[in-house]
C-alpha cells in the first residue's frame, strides 16, 4: 500500500465510530488499499458499495444534478458512506452508531481530493 | 439456465441474480459440464469447458513450477467483457467455475457471489458421494451425453 493511502486511511479510523476505511478501484469494486478492523467484510463491502454507488451516481445524472459526491447509508447498526474521488476511485467508510456523521463526511471529501 | 444436477439449480440461480453475469459454466475438473447459463449452442459450451479446463490445468502446473500453492482464482478483463475462472473443491470432487461478465457489474460482485455460490453448493450436495473419477476411455461419452441433456439433442 502507497504512504499516501496509508495515510489517507489511517486519518479515516481515528475518527470515533469508524471500524473501516477502504479505497476501491471505481472499475472493478476491488479493494485497492483497506484499513480495518478484524471482521468486517471489507471485500463484500467495497463490491457492494462501489455497485450502489454506480447506480446511484446514474440516478443523481438522470436528474440533473451532475455528479455526487458523498453517499450516506444509514442502519439501525451503523453507517457506510462512499466518496467518489475521481473517476478512479471511492473512498468507502464502515462506521458504528457512535459515528459523527458530519465529521466523517469532512474527512472523507479530503481525502477524496487528495488521492484523486 | 440448465442443470444436469439439481442441487445446483438454486445456488447458481442466486449467483446468476445477485452477479448479473451473462455466461457461467459449471464443470467438473476433467471439463464435463454441470450446469451452464447463457450458451445457446452446444458446440460452444464443449469448447469453453475444455479450454477453461485446461487454463486450470495450465495454472496448476505454472504454480507447481514456481513453488506455489494452486491459484485461487483467474481473471481477464477485456474492452466490453471479463472472465472469471477459479476451481474449487466438493465433496465430488474438483469443480471449475467460469463466468463471463459485462460491465453492468464488476469483477468485485462476481467474486463475492462466486465465493457465495461455492458455500451455497457445497451445502446442497447431497451427502455420501464420493469424489467420482471419469475414465479416459469413457470421456468423450459422458462428454456428449452432458451436452444431449443440458441442449435437449
Amino acid at each position: 500500500m502507497s504512504m499516501e493511502y496509508r495515510e489517507a486511511l489511517e486519518s479515516l479510523t481515528r475518527i470515533r465510530g469508524v471500524v473501516g476505511g477502504l479505497l476501491v478501484s471505481r472499475e472493478d469494486g476491488l479493494v485497492v488499499a483497506e484499513a480495518a478492523m478484524d471482521g468486517v467484510a471489507g471485500n463484500a463491502v467495497a463490491a457492494l458499495t462501489n455497485a450502489l454507488a454506480g447506480r446511484m451516481q446514474a440516478a443523481v445524472a438522470s436528474g440533473g444534478f451532475g455528479d455526487p459526491s458523498f453517499f450516506h447509508l444509514h442502519a439501525d447498526g451503523g453507517t457506510i458512506a462512499a466518496a467518489p474521488a475521481g473517476d478512479e476511485l471511492l473512498v468507502v467508510v464502515i462506521a458504528d452508531r457512535r459515528v459523527n456523521v458530519g465529521l466523517l463526511r469532512l474527512e472523507m471529501l479530503r481525502i477524496a481530493g487528495s488521492v484523486a | 439456465m440448465r442443470s444436469l444436477e439439481p442441487w445446483v439449480e438454486s445456488p447458481l440461480a442466486t449467483f446468476l441474480t445477485e452477479s448479473d453475469a451473462r455466461l457461467t459454466l459449471l464443470m467438473t475438473g476433467s471439463g464435463q459440464v454441470v450446469a451452464q447459463h447463457g450458451f445457446t449452442h452446444a458446440l460452444d459450451v464443449m469448447a469453453a469447458a475444455a479450454l477453461g479446463a485446461a487454463i486450470v490445468a495450465s495454472t496448476d502446473a505454472l504454480a507447481s513450477v514456481l513453488g506455489l500453492r494452486a491459484f485461487h482464482a483467474l481473471h481477464h478483463q477485456g474492452h466490453r467483457h471479463g472472465v472469471f475462472l477459479a476451481p474449487f473443491e466438493m465433496p465430488q470432487g474438483r469443480m471449475i467455475g467460469l463466468v463471463v461478465y459485462g460491465r453492468d457489474t464488476s469483477l468485485g460482485l462476481v467474486q463475492l457471489f462466486f465465493d457465495r455460490l461455492v458455500s451455497e453448493l457445497a451445502a446442497a450436495a447431497p451427502p455420501g458421494e464420493g469424489k467420482k473419477v471419469v475414465l479416459p476411455q469413457d470421456f468423450e461419452h459422458e462428454l456428449h451425453a452432458s451436452l444431449r441433456a443440458l441442449f435437449g439433442r
